[in-house]
């Protein structure tokens, strides 16, 4: 047996060759450490003190809001390999991955939302955490829309990867804009959701295990979907040849 | 010179054209011939640095290079004079008079360029290549929309000023244009083995 | 370069150029807030500072879509790509030219629209400065929106969705300038912050503008 060179796993052929037995395990893996983070977190954690039951939708919170901002950053390093080394396989899994941060970023908006109802008396505040994650929502929205404007593949993958890299600079930018700007505002913003702090380690262990299946969902999903997108792209290539 | 060895160009991730080899001397032209979509525009593109070959090399004098397609390019909101002068000095040059009467649009010097029908914008948009001086054209169906007077008067140009002054000019036409060229035909050229990690067939 | 940014200004002053459009924008969004918001004196000139600039935003967006878009259609763009002039530079002056033609009327404009909104007069100067130092980033983070679009026919709306989160730090820094301006406190830490933001997109977007035209053009 050759010994192949990490990008080889990255050819699109040996890619669905490798990623078809992996993927039953991703979801199984998932599925597991997720009924058990939540069924752990929601029944058999205490109330908190000071925010009783309420608290225990960090178990969908916190996760879903790392997998939002970890789905981005996989996007960039993805897009970069792109550019720089051409591998298909790799603008493709940026192109899969963006719905699904889109979807874990909206599942991080909502549950803060329903967690700031009882918590803050409003469904929304302009905290600049909500604020950032709701300017990450709109680069996500950008980014999928040139993806879906563009025909050739390539080039799409070439534009997607470079705004995905501008767009980076600029989320960075913003987060620390809307700082600025919310203290600007109200002073010492009393909204401020800290968790880790005050999370004792009754609720931090189911909260592991539920982070860890939503990485494992995270990677399932993405994988999943660069499957179809590796599919579609090769029936566009085998159509072309009947064409030819 | 241009040389050509061993080109291979692709359009939208599908290689179209391998194996391509020509050399067409100074003051000579270069017809290319072949059915639609045998990527004669691809070619053109390739060479004039617009889009990466697939494989192998091509090689004309530097910054000598121009290319001109059906689109004209032409500002309809500027006058047929400003338009030229545009172009002129965006190369560096100056509007030799001669322009004028090469490409017949010395009557229209002062006309808005959104006032010409579509023959006279053709001929505007020919007489930038004039304007600009390079040495080495490539034209993609140069005579779309041209009536025959327009097309002996572009091909007098080509002929008696460009090439004679030992230009080069590789043209995709339908058009006899009456000049000592070669022709190259491309179909032969097609692409017919799959390139391996090139767009699409890197999937199959 | 020079030769191109004449031609940009002259394309965009003469019929059809849009010239002015932005301006006309502008003054019917500004005059447009109040029949929303109602006309007491103390809102609208508490809110003028950000409907100034929200304003003016919109209206600089409303003619990215023009930048490249009628230079791709007739072929210009191409020959562009073929010219003995750099395609960075290309993005800068057509930038340029936006600014030029978008950001700076816009800026004279903001304070005798601020008079509708009851702006606080001692803001005038900071409004004027702000949108002077903001606009230059508005232009090129634009430009680079319109080079990222100018493959895609009716490209506006995506162009709009790609660049009005782009826009969202200078917004921020200049709209709180003048509100600090406003409120009576120093303007200068935002202030620095819309400059190096003006300062770091004008210095390199050109770059990813020029990289994204070569892919477009292919």
């Amino acid at each position: 047996m050759t010994i192949m060179s990490m990008w080889g796993y990255a050819n699109p052929k040996r890619f669905m060759g490798w990623t078809g037995p992996v993927l039953p395990w991703a979801f199984g893996g998932a599925a597991v450490c997720l009924s058990v983070g939540l069924i752990w977190g929601f029944f058999f954690t205490p109330d908190e003190l000071r925010q009783g039951s309420t608290v225990k939708i960090i178990y969908l919170h916190v996760p879903a809001a790392l997998m939002a901002i970890n789905a981005w950053i996989m996007m960039l390093v993805t897009s970069l390999i792109w550019l720089v080394r051409r591998h298909h396989v790799s603008a493709l899994a940026a192109k899969a991955a963006a719905p699904v941060g889109v979807a874990m970023t909206l599942i991080a908006l909502a549950t803060g939302a329903i967690w700031g109802q009882p918590m803050w008396g409003t469904y929304w505040a302009w905290d600049p955490r909500l604020t950032s994650f709701l300017i990450l929502f709109l680069f996500y929205l950008g980014y999928m829309a040139l993806w879906a404007a563009i025909d050739d593949p390539d080039t799409a993958a070439d534009l997607t990867s470079v705004l995905c890299m501008v767009g980076s600079v600029f989320a960075l930018l913003s987060r620390y804009a809307v700082n600025f700007w919310n203290q600007g505002l109200h002073q010492g913003a009393s909204l401020s959701l800290d968790k880790e702090e005050n999370v004792a380690d009754v609720f931090y262990q189911p909260l592991l295990f539920a982070i860890a299946g939503f990485v494992l969902l995270f990677f399932a999903l993405v994988l999943m979907r660069t499957r179809t997108e590796i599919r579609i792209r090769r029936l566009r290539a085998l159509i072309r040849r009947e064409g030819q | 010179m241009l040389s050509v060895q061993n080109l291979a160009v692709a359009r939208g991730g599908a290689t179209v054209l391998t194996g391509l080899t020509f050399d067409v001397p100074s003051g000579a032209a270069l017809i290319l011939r072949g059915p639609n979509g045998v990527g004669k525009t691809t070619l053109l593109r390739t060479l004039a640095g617009l889009q990466d070959a697939v494989a192998g090399r091509f090689d004309y004098p530097a910054d000598e290079g121009a290319y001109a397609s059906h689109a004209d390019a032409v500002k309809s909101a500027l006058t047929v004079e400003e338009n030229l002068q545009f172009w002129a000095d965006i190369y560096g040059n100056s509007v030799s008079d001669a322009i004028w009467d090469q490409f017949d649009i010395r009557d229209l010097r002062t006309r808005i360029a959104g006032t010409l029908s579509a023959g006279q914008k053709r001929r505007l948009g020919l007489a930038r290549l004039g304007v600009i001086k390079r040495k080495v054209l490539f034209l993609d169906e140069p005579t779309v929309s041209l009536d025959g007077f327009s097309v002996r008067l572009f091909a007098d140009y080509l002929r008696d000023q460009h090439l004679a002054q030992g230009g080069i000019a590789v043209i995709a036409t339908h058009i006899d244009l009456d000049l000592a060229a070669t022709t190259l035909e491309l179909e032969p050229f097609a692409a017919t083995d799959h390139q391996p990690d090139n767009g699409d067939e890197a999937f199959l | 370069m020079i030769a191109l940014l004449r031609r940009d200004l002259m394309l965009a002053t003469r019929a059809g150029g849009g010239f002015g459009l932005g301006l006309v924008f502008f003054l019917i969004v500004v005059v447009l807030v109040p029949f929303g918001v109602g006309p007491e004196t103390a809102i609208l000139s508490r809110i003028a500072p950000g409907i100034l600039w929200v304003a003016a935003l919109l209206a600089a967006l409303l003619s990215l879509d023009r930048i490249f878009a009628l230079d791709h259609e007739d072929g210009t763009l191409t020959l562009l790509a073929t010219a003995p002039i750099p395609l960075e530079a290309v993005a800068v002056v057509k930038a340029a030219a936006h600014w030029l033609t978008t950001g700076v009327p816009l800026a004279i404009a903001a304070p005798v629209l601020g008079v509708l909104l009851h702006l606080d007069p001692s803001a005038f100067v900071l409004v004027i400065v702000t949108l002077l130092l903001g606009t230059p980033a508005l232009s090129v983070i634009g430009t680079f929106g319109a080079a990222l679009t100018v493959g895609v026919r009716r490209g506006g709306l995506l162009l709009s969705l790609i660049v009005l989160p782009l826009y969202v730090p200078t917004l921020i820094f200049g709209a709180e300038a003048v509100r600090r301006g406003v409120d009576g406190l120093d303007p200068a830490t935002p202030l620095l912050m819309l400059g190096g933001i003006t300062a770091g997109a004008v210095a390199l977007l050109p770059f990813a503008t020029a990289a994204v035209l070569r892919m477009n053009l292919r």
